[in-house]
């Protein structure tokens, strides 16, 4: 699975960087190193949904309060089927 | 040549770079409409329509010097490697005849010029009038230094006043030529030529060409990567207007060079502590500089890319059909691009004034877009704008790294002729230093060629802007992208 986090200026600005560390943190918390690939991006073109975080090809918005959850149910959830 | 109002006076230091200016927005004009191969021989006449000479001699010589300059902003001459090209037809072919005594001379009884003078050069006529014999004179000066009535003057060109690495002479026909062995395309003749007869080539229709390829980033994404002394510039705007005209344009985004400063400070600071003793490699006059000049201290210059190669190999990591634009202040990042090293990286670079001229070739007021934001780098990576500011975040990379052990003597050399200084005592082994940053521009990239204006405030605009960044420390600001 790959999860890619926007990393542009307005997502940057709305804590790319927190979600950044929380996602590694969760991985990492969960041996999910092999599973999961963490990856920026400059801009998705959605700012106003920022921040912006893809993984594989569908779309998120995501903010530092709701990554938790966000891991739960959309990456832990399914590397696990 | 019209007349050169407020509003352009806020864009520009002077009107040849106005003139120059013109003439890239006409080319970017035709550019995007697709019109340029119909309209390109017109538009030197579109630029001086009149029947009255406005610059020069006559209204054909006028015209003749534009069709040059349209050359120069569609590539330049592609059989001379270097950037910067003279138009030789351009050169007024100033005086280069040294120092010579003016009517100004009174025929004094001090004659101090006489006394000072070390190879008795100088002579009297029956008027008492001071000469000089030229086969004895070295051009040392002492003599317009100690006129009391500032008699004797140095007619040098100014091409060759600004040129500090002394690559221009004079040719037969009294024009100006570049040696290109030596020329570190830094620009400064460029900017200090009167005439406007040195230019730099441009690479705008490159860039039209790949934004129009990309069809609105359906095809590929084309980033602007933007040096952090964009701070200093279009300052009739807000830097988030600059934003936004860059993405109307049709570039994807634009990120900073200066989060690329930031992964150079941090390895910079490293390769240090293991060397003992660095040049910085940010600088690309600098770096041409030193291998042209000092090939015996090419060992000592860093190994890291540049901010502008290291920033653009990640957004090419993140996105491998990326193409990438550089836009700064700077003429010899045309040539840097243009390295093995950095090819496949930058696909193209831009200057300051190159991107006003898009701008006004798409007839854009960015006064009234509204305001983007512009925010990756810590705000050391932002002040390598200027001068002291790589060495500065030197420091701070080896305090972060827990290298505090290693004691920093960080020279910062302003300019090239500082430079050069550190580079001698280097040499000879009599350097109080173990860092040499080398900014071949006075004040650092601030005082790049490339820039619309320059001005006292610039240093200060840098710093504010650093301090706005979000992320405080270099750490925080790479921890994105490692």
């Amino acid at each position: 699975m790959k999860v890619t986090v926007c990393i542009g200026s307005s997502c940057h600005i709305k804590g790319s960087r927190q979600v950044v560390t929380q996602l590694q943190r969760l991985i990492t918390q969960h041996n999910l190193e092999e599973k999961v690939t963490l990856g920026g991006t400059f801009c998705m073109g959605q700012c106003q949904k920022s921040v912006c975080v893809t993984v594989d090809d569908a779309f998120h918005s995501v903010s530092p309060e709701t990554v938790e959850e966000f891991f739960t149910n959309h990456i832990f959830a399914k590397v696990r089927g | 040549m019209e007349k050169f109002d407020k509003k352009v006076v806020r864009k520009f230091d002077t009107k040849v770079q106005y003139l120059k200016y013109k003439v890239l927005r006409e080319v970017a004009r035709h550019a995007w409409d697709d019109t340029l191969a119909k309209n390109v021989m017109d538009i030197p006449k579109n630029i001086v329509p009149g029947k009255q000479p406005t610059m020069r001699c006559c209204i054909y010589k006028e015209r003749a010097i534009l069709g040059e300059r349209v050359k120069i902003a569609m590539g330049g001459d592609p059989d001379n490697k270097n950037i910067i090209q003279v138009i030789d037809i351009a050169c007024d072919e100033c005086p280069a005849a040294g120092y010579e005594v003016t009517d100004s001379c009174r025929g004094c009884l001090a004659n101090r010029c006489e006394d000072v003078c070390p190879r008795g050069a100088i002579s009297f006529d029956h008027n008492h009038v001071a000469h000089i014999d030229k086969s004895k004179c070295v051009e040392c000066g002492k003599c317009a230094q100690v006129c009391p009535y500032s008699a004797i003057v140095n007619r040098k060109r100014p091409c060759q006043i600004a040129c500090k690495v002394k690559a221009i002479s004079i040719n037969e026909e009294q024009a100006a030529i570049i040696d290109e062995e030596k020329c570190t395309s830094c620009g400064a003749c460029v900017y200090r030529c009167p005439f406007g007869a040195i230019s730099d080539k441009s690479y705008i229709l490159d860039v039209i060409d790949l934004i129009k390829q990309s069809e609105n980033s359906k095809k590929f994404k084309v980033y602007a990567v933007v040096a952090p002394s964009v701070s200093s510039q279009f300052s009739y705007a807000k830097l988030g207007q600059v934003i936004t005209g860059l993405k109307e344009l049709g570039f994807h985004t634009v990120v900073e060079a200066a989060l690329g400063a930031d992964l150079v400070a941090m390895s910079e600071a490293k390769e240090l502590t293991e060397k003992g003793f660095l040049t910085s490699s940010c600088c690309p006059a600098f770096v041409s500089y030193v291998k042209s000049e000092f090939p015996d201290l090419v060992q000592h210059i860093s190994h890291n890319l540049s901010p502008m190669v290291e920033i653009s190999k990640y957004i090419k990591k993140t996105d491998p059909t990326a193409k990438t634009v550089f836009i700064g202040p700077c003429t010899a990042k045309k040539a840097e691009a243009q390295l093995e090293s950095a090819k496949p990286y930058v696909d193209s670079v831009l200057t300051f004034e190159e991107l006003q001229a898009l701008f006004d070739s798409k007839s854009m007021d960015i006064t009234t877009l509204e305001e983007g934001v512009l925010d990756n780098a810590s705000y050391f990576g932002r002040i390598f704008a200027r001068s002291g500011g790589l060495s500065d975040a030197v420091v701070q990379a080896l305090k972060e790294q827990g290298l505090e052990d290693f004691t920093l003597k960080a020279i910062a050399c302003n300019g090239i002729e500082e430079c050069r200084l550190a580079l001698l005592k280097k040499r000879k082994g009599v350097l109080d230093a173990n860092f040499i940053e080398g900014m071949a521009c006075i004040g650092g990239c601030i005082g790049g060629a490339g820039c619309l204006t320059h001005g006292v405030k610039d240093k200060a605009e840098v710093d504010k802007y650093g301090k706005e960044a979000m992320e405080k420390t270099i750490s925080e600001a790479i921890s994105l992208i490692k």
